[in-house]
């Protein structure tokens, strides 16, 4: 993958760029403001691009702001964008940019569960959604009534179909089969009166905006 | 009040204190003379104001039938302002302490934001009676004194010239005694002088409100500052552990990577990396207790629902605030919130929680309640009372309503400042 890295802080660029050039990706820039980044994007033409919200000059939330627009003006870009905290209100705004195919919403914190991280990348690049398992936490916290209609393992499936997990990887996690997993998908889609949907990313959308309520 | 005598080293302060020095003292220092140029110059004012008062009534009458004439009404309700103003230099003969400015300055420049602000003005009216007063009877009053003194002194020392069929042997003892009274006499010329410029004073002085808004905007000043220091804490910390710590993190999962998993190091490797993630995880809460980012990039609603997304029970949002509210008030509105939140979870065992915030009449009005069994005191250690400081800095007031069995319901008041309102 063609990778360009936007983060103000220098330690964590480089340790960034390091990490994805380890696991084999071609770091094609590493800037340190919004500025740069929409100079790099349209110079390079990256597979993804990995951000932070928050970067000079005003140190508000211009990375954020960046990949929206660039969104809005290239949809097929994919971003994934790193937070300090979870801010329901930034992962909204981005996946309600295009539909939320390729991007991906973190907490900077999962950098450091490299594998993970490189993963998440690999998957926004590819088009999924991907949102940091906080969020849907905080979601899953906040809507109690509709939910306590699902069994236990039905909201662990639907915690990590929101986190933009497939159907494989899901069954992984859980040590189940991948049969079971789509029939808890099924039930659970269902019970919460969603469409069944093949498409991940269309899933995690809707799972997503049955949550934000 | 202290006399000069008692305390050698202290000057009298006012022209009343003055006439305690003794008598030779004070014929030879500058009072006498500073009481008469008092008294002189507050008949010269007492007239001026009168004849400029006419004169502004007559235009203004005069020019009544075309608009403008009501200038010269607004002029003379306004005159009381300038007499004032020369008051408080006036005063300066006698009396050392600066007589301050009650006015405010004006919001904009222009003299119509000037007038306005002047008639909505409690000092202006003051002044107002303060002027009527003077032109209507203490001027004529230093007139009296002025005359009286002078007619005295008049008779007195110049009898031989007045007098002239009597002898100079009836008339030269008259001058004798005149120049003799001439010194008593500045006592009543003092005395006036003083008991006049004390009722200036009182009439005149700014009263407290006007320097408890002074004290209450240095208060809102020191809640700025606090607030300032915080986001340059939670920038500082951003910018530097939780760099570091990610960053540390990070190599920490690299190095895992290279280490076989049933090696010796690997298990001290990934405690490590554990208490490296726990450590961004305590930072995290850290830096948003000390301000919430999300509520200077995006405002109050955004910042209440995040705190309400991170409670532990469920909380219903009814969030009507178009655009964004002062800075001040949104961080204040924040934080009694947040608190109002954490004690709910923590004491209520409530099961759902509310907040609804909206805009009334110029006011941020918001209203946290729960269904949990009340009995709420707020003044039982909670961080209310602190919180009800900080709104108290911006005018609004903390309501808490919580009966035995509940429900309670705490209701925050905001004045919002007129431009933002």
């Amino acid at each position: 993958m063609r990778v360009v890295i936007a983060e103000d802080g220098v330690i964590v660029r480089e340790g960034v760029a390091g990490m994805l050039r380890r696991f084999g990706h071609e770091v094609v820039a590493a800037v340190g403001d919004a500025v740069e980044l929409r100079e790099a994007v349209r110079e390079h033409r990256p597979d993804v691009v990995v951000t932070d919200v928050r970067m000079p000059p005003g140190f508000s939330d211009e990375g954020l702001q960046a990949a929206i627009e660039m969104r809005a003006a290239d949809p097929k870009l994919a971003v994934l964008v790193l937070s300090q905290y979870v801010e329901q209100t930034y992962a909204a705004e981005l996946i309600d940019s295009d539909h939320g195919a390729g991007v991906g919403y973190l907490l900077k914190d999962r950098i450091g569960e490299v594998t993970e991280f490189v993963d998440a990348l690999e998957a926004v690049a590819g088009g999924s959604t991907v949102v940091d398992p906080e969020v849907v936490r905080q979601l899953l916290g906040r809507r109690r009534d509709p939910l306590h209609r699902l069994t236990v393992r039905e909201r662990e499936v639907l915690a990590l179909m929101a986190e933009g997990r497939s159907n494989v990887a899901i069954a992984r996690h859980l040590v189940v089969t991948e049969a079971m997993v789509a029939k808890h998908i099924n039930s659970l889609l269902a019970k919460l009166d969603l469409p069944p949907g093949t498409d991940d990313h269309r899933r995690v959308r809707a799972v997503l905006a049955f949550l934000r309520g | 009040m202290p006399t000069a005598g008692s305390v050698p080293s202290m000057q009298p302060r006012t022209a009343l204190e003055a006439l305690t020095l003794p008598p030779l003292a004070l014929l030879r220092s500058s009072w006498p003379w500073r009481s008469l140029a008092y008294l002189m110059t507050g008949g010269l004012l007492g007239v001026a104001t009168v004849g400029a008062v006419v004169a502004l009534l007559t235009v203004g009458t005069v020019l009544a039938v075309v608009v403008v004439g009501f200038a010269g009404y607004v002029a003379c309700l306004l005159s009381g302002i300038v007499v004032a103003r020369v008051e408080r230099r006036r005063l300066r003969l006698v009396d050392r302490d600066e007589l301050p400015d009650p006015h405010q300055p004006p919001p904009r420049a222009g003299l119509r934001a000037w007038i306005s602000l002047r008639l909505r003005e409690e000092a202006t009216w003051r002044e107002l009676f303060y002027a009527a007063l003077s032109a209507a009877m203490l001027c004529w009053m230093d007139f009296l004194v002025l005359a009286g003194v002078a007619y005295t002194l008049a008779i007195s020392i110049g009898a031989p010239w007045t007098i002239a069929d009597e002898p100079l042997s009836s008339t030269l003892p008259a001058t004798v005694a005149g120049l003799l009274l001439g010194p008593i006499l500045g006592y009543p010329v003092i005395a006036w002088a003083g008991a006049r410029a004390a009722m200036a004073r009182a009439m005149l002085t700014p009263r407290d409100n006007a320097r408890l808004v002074e004290v209450t905007r240095s208060r809102a000043r020191l809640v700025d500052a606090f607030e300032v220091e915080r986001r340059r804490i939670e920038r500082d910390l951003h910018d530097g552990a939780q760099q570091r710590l990610v960053a540390l993190s990070m190599q920490l999962g690299l190095a895992r990577l290279e280490v076989p998993s049933g090696s010796p190091g690997a298990e001290p490797l990934a405690a490590a990396h554990q208490l490296a993630k726990q450590a961004l995880t305590d930072l995290r809460e850290l830096i948003r207790g000390v301000h919430p980012k999300v509520l200077t990039d995006r405002g109050l609603a955004a910042a209440v629902g995040e705190a309400a997304s991170i409670a532990p029970l469920p909380v219903d949002l009814d969030l009507r605030l178009p655009g964004r509210l002062p800075p001040a008030v949104e961080v204040t509105a924040y934080f009694v919130v947040s608190e109002a939140l954490t004690n709910v979870a923590k004491h209520a065992g409530a099961d759902r929680a509310s907040v609804v915030a909206m805009l009334e009449r110029g006011r941020l009005v918001v209203e946290v309640r729960d269904d949990g069994r009340g009995g709420a005191d707020p003044a039982c250690g909670s961080g209310l009372i602190g919180l009800a400081d900080r709104v108290a800095v911006l005018d609004g007031t903390v309501t808490v309503s919580s009966p035995d069995g509940g429900p309670t319901l705490l209701r925050m008041e905001i004045p919002l400042p007129e431009e933002a309102a």
